[in-house]
């Protein structure tokens, strides 16, 4: 059977399926597989502001940057600068997806159970994921305003001084962990109080029978049951969170200094914030996020394999 | 709540049963956690009805005044803005939502070459940082003059939301028997005939929630918005807010109001499709 043959009967077979995923292929070919490439390309130059195609007025004045191989992966993993960020992302990420995800299991299990008041708490604690997430960062930066913001004025009213909740680096780091897992608690509610009203209640009553106390059966029927929605929701809530680009960005630009930038947030700065914008620099710090999520996703899949997932 | 005590010391309390300690502990919690949960929202609505320069006041309003409001919509962009968001968010979703549902159908429905590389592709691109992409893709929209256009931020916002919508769409069409399917083509309807009506239909709840997804992921996008469109007149409501609070300007008061108006029709759509969403956002990503 020739080439041309095959072709023409997979086409025969195949061409509705492929009419039908042909505007998504085409559209992420474009808009992320071109930009993709081109900063893979660029993270290998060295284009800043000042040497990229540009026009000014009526000049139009041709690209002069140059093809540097891997000097920009060298220098931003040399410097220092990189480790530092990279610590405090992964403290950012480790701190907020495992606060929220215990703290929207314990939520859930309290309202997985009969109990007054129920719908009335379960909207409540749902109403922070219904609210875009920018309209809520706004809110905290008023609610943590250092001379006027109400947290501190309450805490006045209890004789406590003031505290810089945006303003001290240290301080700042728990605030911007503080808002995000504010912000990530409803998704994990949700989604746990979904995977606990799949376990059917009658391995509950069996275990009872048996004898087994309560924690036992959190243990060996609760926890088995979330295997499931539990490693998706983490897995997910562990690539949002290391991106998380509004929270931080919109919250304390990074600052105090750079106390809570990170990975995307500072190289959105290198591209966008800082002067001369530098784009291969920016690039190179992409193209590392990415790598680092990747290898993140694949041994995060691994785990799950082994332990007879399938996903 | 009856409470039984239990019959023997010694035997495990029951699910059903708790100690009346145990339960006001347990409402106790949940209050404090709802009360932490509704307090910053109903502060901006609170602050929103102050006059300009109560802002900070911690008492509730005194002076009930909807001056931030009526200074918002009169004297500033705002009625821009949101008319750039609507216009930019409601193409981003019907389109979204149509391409997802195409997508997702495919991938339920055929067995193709190149199927399992699409569902990778669809998994990867969620994984993308936008700091990888947004300098060149603000470069690629430069050339071919989409900067400060809706159609670029359109077309940006779909590769963020069609990946995850169709993957959870795929989730959708399993739970639909192929037998409907075959029916369908038994009755002489194309592949698209019986995609467009007979499934199409049947996967409403699944449509909504991708529906629901896509809008709020465009509504409330940040990144892009702030770096591809500049000028006041171009700003979407994202971009338009940071405009009322940044280092030189400190009008707290309209901030809250715009935010008030930018929050409504969010927490709106919220409330229609959050039953279902947990649901699809599962789904979709356990059954791949």
């Amino acid at each position: 059977m020739t080439v041309a043959v095959r072709v023409r009967r997979a086409l025969g077979t195949h061409w509705y399926a492929w009419t039908m995923v042909a505007p998504v292929v085409l559209v992420i070919g474009v808009i992320i597989g071109y930009p993709l490439v081109r900063g893979v390309f660029l993270s290998l130059t060295d284009a800043n502001e000042a040497n990229v195609e540009r026009n000014i007025g009526f000049n139009h004045l041709p690209a002069t940057y140059q093809f540097t191989g891997l000097d920009n992966y060298k220098a931003v993993l040399t410097d220092g600068v990189f480790w530092d960020r990279l610590g405090w992302t992964v403290t950012w990420t480790v701190a907020c997806v495992s606060i929220t995800f215990l703290t929207g299991l314990a939520l859930a299990n309290m309202l997985n159970r009969s109990l007054r008041g129920r719908t009335f708490y379960r909207l409540a604690l749902i109403l922070p994921w219904a609210i875009p997430a920018f309209i809520s960062v706004f809110t905290w930066r008023m609610l943590y305003n250092e001379k006027n913001g109400i947290l501190n004025k309450l805490l006045a009213g209890g004789g406590i001084d003031a505290v810089p909740w945006l303003n001290d680096p240290t301080w700042a780091k728990l605030s911007v962990i503080a808002v995000n897992v504010w912000l990530g608690v409803p998704f994990m509610l949700v989604a746990l109080l979904g995977g606990l009203q799949s376990i059917p209640g009658e391995l509950y009553e069996a275990a009872e029978m048996d004898g087994a106390s309560a924690w036992q059966r959190f243990r060996h029927i609760t926890v088995p049951g979330l295997r499931a929605v539990s490693s998706t929701v983490i897995l997910l809530s562990t690539i949002w969170t290391f991106n998380m680009f509004p929270v931080i960005f919109l919250l304390t630009r990074g600052g105090p200094g750079d106390a809570t930038e990170i990975l995307v947030t500072y190289a959105y700065r290198l591209s966008f914030v800082d002067s001369p914008r530098n784009f291969s620099e920016s690039a190179a710090w992409g193209v590392l996020i990415l790598v680092l999520l990747s290898a993140v996703a694949v041994v995060y899949r691994r785990a799950l394999r082994k332990q007879g997932e399938v996903w | 709540m009856t409470r039984t005590p239990p019959a023997r010391t010694g035997t495990p309390r029951k699910r059903a049963e708790r100690s009346r300690l145990a339960s006001a502990g347990l409402h106790l919690t949940l209050a404090v956690a709802a009360v932490i949960a509704v307090f910053p929202p109903l502060w901006l609505l609170v602050t929103s009805f102050k006059p300009r320069n109560d802002a900070f006041s911690t008492s509730l309003v005194t002076h009930f005044t909807l001056a931030n409001y009526t200074h918002v919509v009169a004297d500033t962009e705002f009625l821009t803005w949101f008319k750039n968001s609507v216009l930019i968010v409601g193409v981003t979703t019907a389109l979204g939502v149509f391409l997802a549902a195409t997508t997702g159908y495919a991938v339920s429905r055929f067995r193709f070459p190149g199927m399992r590389p699409l569902m990778w592709l669809l998994l990867i691109t969620q994984m993308f940082p936008v700091a990888v992409l947004i300098v060149p893709l603000y470069n690629l929209l430069a050339g071919l003059g989409l900067l400060n256009q809706p159609a670029g931020l359109v077309i940006t916002y779909l590769t963020i939301a069609v990946p995850f919508c169709a993957w959870m769409m795929k989730g959708f069409f399993d739970t639909i028997p192929v037998e409907i399917d075959e029916a369908g083509r038994v009755d002489g309807l194309n592949p698209f005939g019986t995609f467009w009506r007979l499934v199409l239909p049947l996967a409403r709840p699944g449509l909504a929630v991708t529906g629901f997804y896509t809008f709020v992921t465009a509504w409330a996008e940040v990144a892009y918005a702030s770096a591809f469109m500049t000028g006041e007149e171009n700003l979407t409501l994202a971009g338009g807010l940071q405009t009322f609070v940044n280092q030189y300007t400190n009008d707290w008061g309209s901030m809250t109001a715009a935010a008030v108006i930018i929050a409504v029709p969010a927490a709106l759509v919220f409330a229609f499709a959050q039953r279902h969403l947990v649901a699809g956002l599962t789904a979709g990503t356990t059954k791949g």
